[in-house]
């Protein structure tokens, strides 16, 4: 005779755990007035490139830095430290996305004082990083216009995760007969209303756009900050 | 791929939940997943599979109970099932829906225990 066995009810979030961390991680940044930024996007789109020129132009008006993740070397932390800014490598091994506690631990003995602006840059991956709340308040999903206008059909979890879609090497757009209106299509399809930049960090081309972005953003915050102080 | 380590996300949670119930036995636990997880249900089952090999639940099995994307239409302001994660609009008036009710889940809903 089978076992007779009863249904009880659980309800509980698997990534729970990350989901707690990732919370007491905003709560702390948050708490230290700083602004979060994280990126995802394939390897090879030019993550590096456009955190580094992105840095460089930041840390005229703000205290910037960077965490960057990656399965193996400190390549891209080498890369990153010639924008003048502490930078720290989060090797994750085997695991292909960073989680909120890889983040909590990086910064047990490096959080640089008085901090405005945090980036950090995941590993190059469109599917697994798209699970994991990292804390941010802000996070771009980055695409080139070499890897093709159906990016966000293929991948539209992690569109759907992040605040802004950047696509990358804009130089490149004409030699690949890069399609932008239906790449906007495609990003309006899987994520309604989302903003879109186009940049170039080669020619800088785009940059600006996303400088003022940035700093919208962050004047947001110190207002709902006001706001929120002022109402307590 | 990170199915597996989603796997054993959900084998720690049973654990926990087992010993919170008093060490009870699992036959089956049921999980809710969404298309927009960012978890594939192929491949989580065959995770799982591997996953409970090296526990004290190496006969638990996964139930998965698929959960459709529900957004919030914007225009008829109604609570409307989406098809297509590549297409987030009403399926009455195609207006685009950013507002998703549900599609994102991956939680244990519950466990089948041994009486």
């Amino acid at each position: 005779m089978k076992p007779k066995t009863r249904l009880v009810e659980v309800r509980q979030n698997v990534l729970k755990q990350n989901d707690v961390v990732a919370r007491s991680l905003r709560q702390r940044f948050h708490d230290a007035g700083i602004f979060v930024v994280s990126l995802v996007s394939s390897p090879g789109t030019g993550k590096t490139e456009f955190l580094q020129q992105t840095l460089s132009r930041v840390r005229r008006q703000f205290k910037t830095a960077a965490l960057v993740g990656d399965l193996a070397t400190d390549n891209d932390a080498v890369r990153l430290a010639r924008a003048q800014v502490p930078v720290k490598q989060i090797i994750t091994g085997t695991v292909c996305h960073l989680e909120a506690e890889m983040v909590r631990s990086a910064m047990e003995d490096w959080l640089p004082d008085d901090l405005d602006v945090l980036f950090i840059e995941n590993v190059g991956n469109l599917v697994c990083p798209s699970s994991y709340d990292l804390g941010e308040d802000l996070r771009l999903v980055l695409m080139s216009v070499t890897e093709g206008e159906d990016k966000p059909l293929k991948y539209p979890t992690i569109f759907n995760t992040a605040d802004v879609a950047v696509i990358t090497k804009m130089d490149l757009a004409a030699a690949v007969e890069f399609n932008a209106g239906l790449a906007h299509q495609n990003i309006q399809s899987v994520r309604p209303g989302m903003t879109i930049l186009h940049v170039s960090a080669k020619t800088g081309a785009g940059m600006d756009q996303w400088m003022e972005l940035l700093q919208t953003q962050l004047a947001q915050r110190r207002q709902d900050e006001v706001e929120a102080s002022a109402a307590r | 791929m990170h199915e597996l380590s989603i796997a054993m996300s959900i084998l720690e949670l049973v654990e926990e939940e087992a010993q919170r119930r008093g060490d009870v036995r699992v036959a089956a636990v049921h999980l809710k997943l969404g298309p927009m997880s960012g978890v594939v249900k192929e491949a989580l089952a065959s995770a799982f599979e591997l996953a409970r090999e090296s526990t004290d639940f190496s006969d638990c099995q996964l139930v998965i109970e698929p959960v459709p994307i529900v957004a919030l239409c914007p225009a008829c302001g109604m609570e409307q099932t989406i098809e297509s994660m590549q297409n987030l609009r009403c399926p009455i008036c195609e207006t685009p829906t950013p507002q998703i009710i549900t599609g994102r889940e991956l939680e244990v809903a519950a466990m089948e225990i041994y009486e």
